[in-house]
C-alpha cells in the first residue's frame, strides 16, 4: 500500500456508514451474502527497505503512546468499533490479512490477539484464509507453530531475489537461501498455503540473475508466487540514487522481458497465472483475500492508512500510528477520508480490476465505444477471441503486459 | 522646480511661433519613460502625489515588458528662458523595429528629436535605425546622454561616439539623469531654443496626419493628430483622405496628460480626435484627415497600409475555445490596424487562424495579450514570412503556410529580404560574420562608429531572421549586439519544403520552408526531436522527413511493450481510477496523426524550441 492517501470527503468522526452501503452486503432475497474480508495493517519494520514507500515505520516508540508494544490493542479497538459500524448482522469474515510493514516484526501472540479479536466479534467463516506476510529473516521454527496455532493458515514470505547483489541494492537483509528454508519450516508447522514474492527489474539484476531467482522459487515448492516489477516510487532511496546516477532506472523493454521469463518458468512449473502478477498451483491455492478485493467485496481495514471498502463506500484511515491510536483511545473512527463511489465509478472499477484476471470481465459491463475498442484489441491480439466470443475480455500474454492502455480503451 | 506658467496658450489659439514639436528616439532601456515622467513633473502637469512610474505607458503588458507599444502626444506648457510660455508637444514614440512605420509617422509629426542614449551603453542598432529615420524627416537632433548618475556612466566616451555619429561637438551632447531630474530643465529651454517651431498656412483647408490611433472601449477609437494647415473645429464633419470616408467629429482637445477637450487644434498643434468610430482600420496611421466642406485635396505624404511580413498559426489548446479566439482577435483588431488574420485547419492542430504580424515582437505581443487578457492557451507554429511561388505553366501562389507550398513544377521561389544594421564590440565581428554567412546573408559594408564599436550591415533573408537569429547573436556576443532590419524587397532563391511524416502521414504543422542546403539538417533535427517527444505507442511508429517523395531522414520510435501497474491491492484501487481518470483526460487532449496519439505537449515543445527566440529579442 503505497503511504500517500488520497483525496476524498471528510469521513465521519463515528465511522458511521450509510444504512444501504451496509446492507448491500448482506444476504436478501435468496441472494446470498457478499463476501466479507479482514485486512490488518502493522505499520512497523525492522529498517526501511531502499525501494518502500509504504506507510511503515522503524522505531519502536513514535510518541504520544503510539508503539510497537502498544498496538496490537489500537488495532482491537478499530476491530471493535468495525462490529458496531456494521451493526449485528451475521457477517462471517472469510479471509483475514495481515500486510505491512512487518507483521512478523509484532510477537505471535500479537498477531494472535487481532486475529482473536476479528474471530469474538465477526466469527471466522468455515475454511477461513488467514494470511499473514512475514519476512524471512524475522520468523523461525517456533514461531510460526504459534502462528498455526493462533489460526493462521497462509504465509505469505517477501523473498523477492536470490541474489545477494539484488537483494544488496533493495537494501533486505535476508540471505539467500532463507526464504526458501522458510518454505520448507512452514510447511513443517502444518501450513498448507506459502506464497513467494519476488520483485524483477532490480537496477544490476541480469536475465540470468532473474532466472536463477525463479528457479529457485520454483525449487522450494510454494503453491503460490507473486512477482512484481520494481516500481520506482518517488522519495525513496532507490529514486534518489537513479536521480543521482548511481544506479540505472529501470527500462520497460528489459521488465516486459522479465515478465515473459517469469510466465514462462513459472507456467512450467505448474503454477498458473491467475491475476497479472500473481500465479497459483491450483484454484484452492490462490489467494482469496485478494481475489475479494479484485471482485468488489467488502473488506475493512484496519490500522494507519488502511484502506476499507464496504457497498460502495471506500475510506482510508489516518496515516501515522500515534494519530491513529489517539483516535481510538478517544472512541473515534480513524477514518482520514472515504469516497461514494456512484455506479459510474464502480463500473470503471469492475473492469480494471477484472481484466486483471484470469476470468476477466464480461463484455456487458463495456458500452458501444468500450466494445467496439475491445474488438479492436482483439485484432491486436491482445484479448483472447475464444473468450471474447464467450461474451468475456480475457487479456493474451502480450495483452496483461498492456493491461493499462487496454483498460483505457475499455472503459469509454 | 519653476512657478507655474503663466499666460498659457489655449488650444486653437496656440501661435505656431510658440510651438516645439519633438519626439525620443532611443533603445528600449535606456531611460525614456523615466525622463518623460520627469517632464511632466517639471512642468507641472502632474502632480508629485499624482505621479506612478511610466505614466504614460497604459497598457499592463508595455509597463511590465518597459516597452512602448502605442504612442502619446503630450501637451506642456514650458516657460522658457526669455520669460515666454511656450508648449511643447511630446511625441512618444514605440521603441521597435516591427513598428517602424509607426515610428515614422511619429517622427513626421516633429520638427525636433531627443536622441537620448544611456550613458553606460552607448547608442544601440536600433537608436542608430531610427536616428536615420528623424534624419531623412529632416528633424533637428538634440543628442542627450542620460543615466549620468549610474557609477558605471560613461559620458566622455559616449558623448564621443554621438559626436561622431550625428556630426557635432562633444560638448554639445547634454547629459541629463531621468531619475534624479538633473538636467532636465536644461534639455527643455534647449528644445525651446533649437527646435524649429512649425511652419502651416493657417487658412488652407485643414489637413492634419494621424499618427496614432489606439481603441477605447468607452470612447471607441482614440486618433492622434498633428494640424499641418488651416484647423480643426469641434463638431464639424472631417474626412479620412485615404477612403473618403466622413466622421463626425464628437470630440476634439490635447492630452496634457489626461485628455482636455478643447475648440480645436490650428497649425502646428497636436492632439486627439474621437469620431466615434469603433475600429482603427478606419482611422489608419498616416492618412490625412481634412474639413469635409472645402477640404484639401491633396493628402499629405506618407501614408502606407500596414503590410504583414510574419505568419504564424494560432491553435486554441482546446478546440472548443476556437469561436473565444475569434472574438478575442476581432477585439485586439479594433487596436490594431497591422494584425491580420484568416481561419485556417491543421490536420495535427485543429481549427486556428493563420495571423499575419508586423514581425516577432508583434507577433509575441498578440499571443500573450491573447493568452493573458481572453485567458486562452495557445499552440503557435513556427513563424513563417511570405513566400511567392512561380511555376512552370507561369502560374503564382502566394505562401504563407508551408503546407500550403504547391506540389508540381516550380519554377521559381522567391523570399523577402531584410537589409540589417548590426552593432556590437568589435572583438564580435568574426563571430558575427560567422553567424550572418550561416544564415545566407551577404555583407553589404562595414563602419567603425569608434575605436572599438563596429557597425556591420548585411542583407538577409527574413526567413532566416525569423527564427532564432537574434538569440544566436545575443549569445554571440554576450548580448552585446544590436539589431535592426529592414524590408528591401525578395530574392530568388533554392528552396525547398520539407515535411514531416509520421507513419507516412504528413504533419501539416511541422512543414518547413528551408534553402536546399538546410533540408536535410532541418529533417535529421526534427525527426529526431519527434522521436523524444512522442510516447511510445502500441505499435512502431516511423517518422520521417521528406523532400516531396524522396526520403532525407528516418527515426523510429518502437512499440511499447509494457504498460500495466505490477500492484493493484485494496489500497490501490482509488488511486488506480484516478490515475485512470486524469490518463482518459490526458488522451482526449492528445491529438490523433493518422493512428498515432501525439500530445499536445510535443507539439508545443517541437514547434516552441525554435520560435522562442520571438519573445524578448529587443530588450
Amino acid at each position: 500500500m503505497p503511504s500517500a492517501l488520497p483525496d476524498g470527503l471528510p469521513a465521519p468522526l463515528d465511522g458511521s456508514l450509510p444504512a444501504s452501503a451496509v446492507a448491500e452486503g448482506l444476504p436478501a432475497d435468496g441472494r446470498p451474502g457478499r463476501p466479507f474480508g479482514f485486512y490488518v495493517h502493522v505499520p512497523y519494520c525492522a529498517s526501511r527497505c531502499g525501494y518502500c514507500d509504504f506507510n511503515t515505520y522503524t522505531a519502536a516508540e513514535l510518541g504520544g503512546g503510539a508503539s510497537q508494544a502498544g498496538y496490537a490493542d489500537d488495532a482491537v479497538a478499530e476491530i471493535r468499533l468495525a462490529r458496531r459500524v456494521l451493526g449485528d448482522a451475521d457477517r462471517p469474515v472469510e479471509t483475514v490479512f495481515f500486510g505491512g510493514g512487518t507483521p512478523t516484526l509484532l510477537p505471535a501472540a500479537d498477531l494472535g490477539r487481532m486475529l482473536a479479536a476479528i474471530r469474538d466479534e465477526f466469527g471466522l467463516a468455515p475454511g477461513a484464509e488467514v494470511t499473514t506476510e512475514a519476512n524471512p529473516e524475522s520468523v523461525d521454527p517456533a514461531y510460526l507453530a504459534e502462528l498455526r496455532e493462533a489460526g493462521f493458515t497462509r504465509l505469505s514470505f517477501g523473498m523477492q531475489s536470490a541474489r545477494t547483489h539484488v537483494l544488496q541494492v533493495l537494501d533486505r537483509h535476508h540471505t539467500p537461501g532463507r526464504a526458501q528454508e522458510c518454505v520448507a519450516e512452514a510447511r513443517a508447522a502444518g501450513f498448507e498455503h506459502i506464497n513467494l514474492d519476488l520483485i524483477y527489474g532490480t537496477p544490476g539484476e541480469t536475465d540470468a540473475d532473474w532466472q536463477a531467482s525463479l528457479d529457485a522459487v520454483l525449487a522450494a515448492e510454494p503453491d503460490h508466487v507473486s512477482a512484481y516489477a520494481l516500481i520506482i516510487e518517488d522519495g525513496t532511496r532507490i529514486a534518489t540514487r537513479i536521480r543521482r546516477g548511481e544506479l540505472p532506472a529501470p527500462d520497460d523493454d528489459v521488465l516486459a522481458d522479465r515478465y515473459l521469463m517469469a510466465d514462462e518458468a513459472l507456467t512450467a512449473g505448474g503454477l498458473g497465472w491467475y491475476e497479472v502478477s500473481n500465479w497459483a498451483a491450483d484454484g484452492a491455492a490462490r489467494c482469496r483475500h485478494n481475489e475479494l478485493y479484485w471482485t468488489g467485496a467488502d473488506w475493512w481495514g484496519a490500522g494507519p492508512g488502511a484502506h476499507s471498502h464496504v457497498g460502495g463506500v471506500r475510506w482510508w484511515n489516518v496515516k501515522h500510528p500515534k494519530a491513529y491510536a489517539e483516535r481510538l483511545r478517544a472512541a473515534e473512527s480513524p477514518a482520514h477520508g472515504r469516497e461514494l463511489l456512484g455506479d459510474e465509478d464502480r463500473r470503471v472499477e469492475r473492469i480494471l480490476l477484472e481484466l486483471r484476471l484470469k476470468d476477466g470481465c464480461p463484455l456487458s459491463l463495456l458500452k458501444e465505444q468500450g466494445l467496439a475498442a475491445a474488438e479492436h484489441a482483439v485484432a491486436e491480439g491482445l484479448l483472447d477471441p475464444a473468450k471474447f466470443a464467450d461474451r468475456h475480455a480475457v487479456l493474451t500474454l502480450k495483452g496483461r503486459l498492456l493491461a493499462d492502455a487496454v483498460v483505457r480503451d475499455l472503459v469509454d | 522646480m519653476p512657478a507655474t506658467p503663466v499666460n498659457v496658450p489655449e488650444p486653437s489659439r496656440t501661435d505656431p511661433a510658440l510651438i516645439r514639436n519633438f519626439c525620443i528616439i532611443a533603445h528600449i532601456d535606456h531611460g525614456k519613460s523615466t525622463l518623460a515622467d520627469r517632464m511632466l513633473q517639471i512642468t507641472g502637469v502632474v502632480e508629485a502625489r499624482q505621479m506612478r512610474a511610466q505614466y504614460l505607458d497604459r497598457m499592463d503588458i508595455e509597463r511590465e515588458r518597459g516597452i512602448t507599444i502605442k504612442s502619446q502626444a503630450v501637451r506642456l506648457p514650458w516657460t522658457a528662458e526669455d520669460g515666454r510660455t511656450h508648449i511643447l508637444n511630446m511625441i512618444d514614440t514605440p521603441g521597435h523595429v516591427d513598428f517602424t512605420y509607426e515610428v515614422s509617422r511619429s517622427l513626421a509629426a516633429c520638427e525636433g528629436a531627443i536622441l537620448l542614449v544611456d550613458a553606460a551603453q552607448g547608442i544601440e542598432a536600433q537608436t542608430l535605425a531610427n536616428l536615420y529615420l528623424a534624419l531623412e524627416n529632416d528633424l533637428q537632433i538634440i543628442p542627450v546622454l542620460n543615466k549620468i548618475d549610474l557609477p558605471a556612466a560613461q559620458p566622455e566616451k559616449y558623448a564621443e561616439e554621438l559626436a561622431h555619429i550625428i556630426g557635432c561637438e562633444p560638448s554639445d551632447v547634454l547629459r541629463v539623469s531621468g531619475k534624479t531630474g538633473e538636467g532636465v530643465a536644461e534639455l527643455l529651454n534647449e528644445c525651446v531654443r533649437l527646435v524649429p517651431a512649425p511652419i502651416g498656412v493657417k487658412d488652407a483647408p485643414a489637413r492634419a496626419m494621424i499618427f496614432d490611433s489606439v481603441y477605447d472601449s468607452y470612447r471607441g477609437v482614440v486618433t492622434y493628430v498633428r494640424v499641418v494647415d488651416g484647423q480643426l473645429t469641434k463638431r464639424e464633419r472631417i474626412q479620412m483622405m485615404s477612403t473618403g470616408a466622413t466622421h463626425e467629429l464628437l470630440e476634439i482637445g490635447v492630452i496634457s496628460p489626461e485628455p482636455k477637450p478643447a475648440d480645436g487644434l490650428g497649425v502646428g498643434e497636436v492632439g486627439y480626435i474621437i469620431t466615434g468610430v469603433k475600429d482603427v482600420r478606419q482611422s489608419r496611421v498616416g492618412d490625412t484627415i481634412t474639413s469635409m466642406h472645402k477640404g484639401a485635396t491633396e493628402a499629405l505624404g506618407g501614408y502606407k497600409d500596414p503590410r504583414p511580413m510574419v505568419f504564424s498559426g494560432l491553435y486554441p489548446l482546446d478546440g472548443s475555445d476556437y469561436p473565444e479566439l475569434r472574438d478575442a482577435l476581432e477585439k485586439l483588431q479594433l487596436n490594431d490596424a497591422a494584425l491580420v488574420w484568416e481561419p485556417e485547419t491543421s490536420v495535427a492542430l485543429g481549427f486556428g487562424f493563420r495571423c499575419g504580424f508586423l514581425g516577432l515582437l508583434h507577433l509575441e505581443i498578440i499571443r500573450e495579450r491573447l493568452e493573458r487578457e481572453f485567458g486562452l492557451e495557445l499552440i503557435s507554429t513556427a513563424p513563417s514570412v511570405v513566400y511567392r511561388v512561380v511555376m512552370e505553366d507561369g502560374t503564382e501562389h502566394t505562401v504563407t503556410n508551408p503546407s500550403e507550398f504547391p506540389g508540381g513544377k516550380i519554377a521559381e521561389v522567391h523570399e523577402p529580404v531584410v537589409r540589417s544594421t548590426i552593432l556590437a564590440p568589435s572583438e564580435y565581428v568574426g563571430a558575427i560574420m560567422e553567424l550572418c554567412q550561416s544564415r545566407r546573408g551577404s555583407l553589404l559594408g562595414m563602419d567603425y562608429l569608434s575605436e572599438d564599436r563596429v557597425e556591420l550591415r548585411y542583407t538577409l533573408p527574413l526567413a532566416e531572421i525569423v527564427f532564432d537569429f537574434f538569440d544566436q547573436l545575443k549569445s554571440k556576443t554576450r548580448g552585446y549586439a544590436s539589431l535592426d532590419y529592414e524590408p528591401t524587397g525578395e530574392q530568388m532563391s533554392d528552396l525547398v519544403k520539407v515535411d514531416i511524416l509520421l507513419q507516412g502521414e504528413a504533419v501539416d504543422a511541422f512543414s518547413a520552408i528551408v534553402h536546399k542546403d538546410k533540408a536535410y539538417n532541418y529533417g535529421v533535427e526534427m525527426t529526431k526531436k519527434l522521436r523524444e517527444l512522442i510516447p511510445r505507442q502500441q505499435f512502431e511508429v516511423p517518422i520521417q522527413a521528406a523532400i516531396g517523395a524522396r526520403v532525407i531522414a528516418r527515426e523510429n520510435i518502437r512499440a511499447i511493450r509494457k504498460d500495466v501497474l505490477a500492484k493493484c491491492y485494496g489500497g490501490d484501487i482509488s488511486r488506480k481510477r484516478k490515475l485512470l481518470e486524469k490518463q482518459k483526460e490526458g488522451k482526449k487532449r492528445m491529438k490523433m496523426v493518422g493512428r498515432v496519439e501525439v500530445p499536445q505537449e510535443a507539439f508545443i515543445a517541437a514547434l516552441s524550441t525554435d520560435s522562442d527566440g520571438g519573445g524578448d529579442k529587443k530588450k
